[in-house]
């Protein structure tokens, strides 16, 4: 059963987040394991195993980028895995000009300005998707994934050297 | 309940058999612990006879024999410190080199060659005890309280863990409640047992914060409730920091302060226990009042000290801001900004610093909740959520890792495979391979931890997946699933995926206990079966006999007319010898004063019943009389 099944949810590339709550406390009340306490071993651990999935559905389909790539994958475009070398050479230089730009920023409202680019180019990016899927263009969606998830990563190490500034500050 | 149900008190071994037990929520704090019991929805702290609901989290052995906690063993503390224990949840699941100095000295003798790959075992009272035994001994006295006080026998429980606590620290938790005789129904984290507790009493909906500073952690958890729903969605921490580390600081300065007047001290052990002591009660004061003072005698030499609430704020501001730090990065981890907060909620004796209150208030943009006693709200979480566990309920507790899991790969790099925060129960695999060509084993390294080498995480398991059959290297696909629980427990198993090798094991944390340790300490406890069973059987008795005072009681209001004057003096004497018995620990003697009682008022009982029978009768033809007879 796939994730959006799972939580009875129509598949689709964008999901509103109250309607994906809403179906994962709904289906979290029927199967957490704290309502099988008292029952026998099997159910409960029936119970668990539903639970772990529930909980894995949603947290694929709650974050935009994991949900994206996700709904990729059922449309027959795999990813390399996470750390694999980018094999895209207009992302590589993008990503080196912008760590280089990070490894320079000395203070933390440079940091800011450059994850806030990050952020907004991440929304264009997944705005833009949806008519890439009606294209069915799977080399374009596989390479904006992976644009996408780069800038994940940017945005997270952006964080890192923000804390790491303030410290330093402090 | 009428006079007639006086028990032979010989013959009522035991008075509840056949009722169903209770769950009760419990607090194990580094500092104090607490019991709780949740009816309908209403939590209450179960209090012992002086009224108290904390039982601090001290465990003695003293000379004279057995073992006492709480207040009693606090007073063995000063009496023989080395025969006593404080803040033993601080090394649970914990390895000698976690351990906390004050002035380079230990409060506590460590056992020798223990804790190097193992949990550490602390020599207590001349014998060498784990923190599993030690804390069992807490749990113990936890049951025994609720037991007396709902007059029921008690098997079940939810027991409140910080949200940070390891794997290792979790399942150390879990054995020293099966040491004690309960039965887990689940691991609860404070943060989020605090938030139940706030919740349910307030019908809040939105986001809020927990900022749980106790003895010996911290927790910081951000919530989101909906109807019903207590949804983590970050948490973050550090099991090692807390209250304790401002009494360090205050028990270091005074050491330091004592050198520099010239007084040579040889700190051993005792004299770190009565610096401590001294320091906690300074750090108190220090909470309503602006200076405080204390004298400190070591080896009879006395010295004064006086500690302004600046100088204090100096101490511990590193602490404290490592706290906010934490807080920070984990609204940041949720995607929130500190002024969506709706709230925060303060939890642990620790919050009561002011230093804490204000720095807590300025990150969140609004003043702090504590409407809720933060030393008793984590137990009335716990105890709502046994009840809705055992009596069924509609909240929803959906709980996160607090730690990332993963393996060792290549280089001694760590591979996440469940990411921190990651609602809970999960079950995440990924897959590997060879890397020789020929290789029939892998070893597998299972860490816990945020950052990238496996040095600098914990460790929670080695094993190895042997007979994988000879391949190139790379063809081999071995999935290793990691599995969480409900109580946040790591189950770790193995596949090699082209033959169906298979491996599985349950994660026992290299601190973890083994099973000859676990054994052993189940035999120990069996040992002290009998202070346990004998604590019980008074517990027993004097419930029992105070319900036969109250039905004596309500029988005399009733009936008090048929007895003559003589014989209602006699009953009044023997009702006043067991008032008296029931006030003492000799528990044969109540047993004699209840059975002197109720042979006294034998002869009331049976007027009561006859008259009870004419009342029935009265009034009744025969022909209604037979049909009665016959229902």
């Amino acid at each position: 059963m796939d994730h959006f099944a799972r939580l009875g949810l129509p598949a689709t590339l964008d999901v509103d987040a109250a309607t994906l709550d809403g179906a994962y406390f709904a289906a979290q009340r029927q199967w957490h394991p704290d309502r099988f306490v008292a029952r026998p071993p099997e159910e409960r651990a029936k119970a668990s195993t539903e639970a772990a999935a529930l909980n894995d559905a949603y947290r694929t389909l709650k974050n935009p980028l994991s949900r994206a790539v996700y709904f990729a994958g059922l449309h027959g475009v795999e990813l390399p895995g996470d750390g694999q070398t980018i094999d895209d050479p207009e992302l590589l230089m993008e990503a080196m000009e912008a760590r280089e730009a990070l490894h320079e920023s000395a203070t933390a409202e440079a940091v800011d300005t450059l994850a806030a680019r990050a952020r907004r180019d991440m929304e264009q990016a997944l705005a833009g998707l949806g008519t890439l899927f009606l294209r069915h263009d799977n080399a374009a969606i596989r390479k904006a994934l992976l644009r996408l998830r780069y800038l994940d990563k940017f945005a997270e190490e952006a964080r890192a050297r923000r804390t790491n500034l303030q410290r330093v500050k402090a | 309940m009428s006079l007639l149900e006086i028990h032979e008190p010989g013959e009522t071994p035991l008075p509840h058999a056949g009722e169903a037990s209770l769950a009760v929520g419990i607090d194990l704090g580094t500092t104090n612990s607490v019991v709780a019991i949740a009816r309908e929805g209403v939590p209450a702290a179960l209090h012992d006879e002086a009224g108290r609901a904390l039982v601090p989290s001290v465990v003695a052995y003293p000379d004279a024999g057995g073992v006492v906690v709480g207040d009693e063993a606090r007073l063995v503390m000063v009496r023989e410190p080395r025969n006593a224990i404080a803040s033993i949840k601080r090394l649970m699941g914990r390895g000698a080199a976690d351990l906390h100095t004050v002035a380079g000295v230990l409060p506590y003798e460590v056992e020798p060659g223990s804790g190097q790959t193992d949990m550490v075992k602390l020599r207590i009272g001349g014998k060498p005890r784990s923190p599993v035994e030690i804390s069992a001994e807490i749990l113990k006295a936890l049951r025994i309280r609720a037991e007396a006080a709902l007059d029921k026998p008690v098997e079940r429980a939810v027991i409140t863990v910080p949200a940070y606590f390891d794997d290792a620290a979790r399942t150390a938790t879990r054995d020293a409640a099966r040491v004690a005789g309960l039965e887990v129904l689940r691991l609860v984290n404070e943060p989020t047992a605090a938030a139940l507790a706030y919740g349910l009493d307030k019908g809040s909906e939105g986001l809020y914060a927990v900022y749980d500073l106790g003895g010996g952690t911290f927790d910081f958890s951000l919530l989101r409730l909906e109807k019903g729903v207590f949804q983590v969605l970050a948490t973050g921490g550090d099991a090692s920091l807390g209250g304790d580390d401002f009494d360090r600081a205050i028990a270091e300065r005074m050491l330091d302060e004592r050198k520099r007047d010239g007084i040579a001290d040889e700190i051993d052990e005792p004299a770190v226990k009565t610096a401590l002591a001294l320091a906690r009660q300074i750090k108190e004061q220090l909470s309503d009042h602006g200076q405080a003072s204390g004298r400190l005698e070591l080896a009879g030499k006395p010295s004064f000290h006086a500690i302004g609430r600046p100088d204090f704020e100096a101490m511990i501001a590193a602490h404290v801001a490592r706290t906010v730090d934490i807080a920070g990065n984990v609204l940041a981890d949720a995607g929130v900004a500190a002024p969506d907060v709706q709230g925060v909620v303060l939890v642990g004796g620790s919050t009561r610093v002011p230093l804490v209150r204000a720095r807590v208030a300025d990150m969140i943009g609004k003043p702090a909740l504590t409407d809720i006693d933060p030393d008793e709200v984590v137990a009335l979480g716990a105890a709502l959520q046994a009840e809705a566990l055992t009596g069924g309920g509609d909240t929803l507790l959906l709980d996160v890792t607090p730690l990332s899991l993963g393996l060792e790969t290549m280089g001694g790099i760590v591979e996440k495979v469940v990411p921190r925060n990651t609602p809970i129960p999960v079950q995440l695999a990924q897959e590997f391979t060879t890397y020789q060509d020929g290789q029939t084993a892998l070893a597998i390294h299972v860490v816990q931890g945020e950052r990238e080498m496996v040095g600098d995480c914990r460790s929670l398991a080695r094993f190895e997946l042997s007979g994988i059959p000879p391949m190139t290297a790379g063809a081999a696909r071995i999935r290793i699933s990691f599995a969480v629980d409900a109580d946040g427990l790591l189950t770790v198993s193995a596949e090699e995926r082209t033959t169906g090798v298979a491996q599985r094991i349950e994660v026992k944390p290299a601190y973890g206990l083994s099973h000859e340790d676990m054994a052993d300490m189940l035999y120990d406890s069996l040992d002290n079966a009998e202070t346990d069973m004998t604590q019980r059987l008074l517990a027993e008795s004097r419930v029992e006999a105070r319900r036969n005072l109250l039905a004596l009681d309500a029988a005399l209001a009733k009936d008090g007319t048929l007895l003559t004057v003589e014989e209602r003096a006699t009953i009044d004497e023997a009702r006043a010898r067991l008032e008296t018995a029931i006030a003492g620990d000799d528990r044969d003697e109540i047993n004699a004063a209840a059975e002197a009682l109720e042979a006294q008022s034998k002869p009331f009982a049976e007027r009561r019943m006859d008259r009870g029978i004419r009342d029935a009768l009265s009034g009744l033809s025969v022909g209604e009389l037979e049909s009665r007879v016959g229902e």
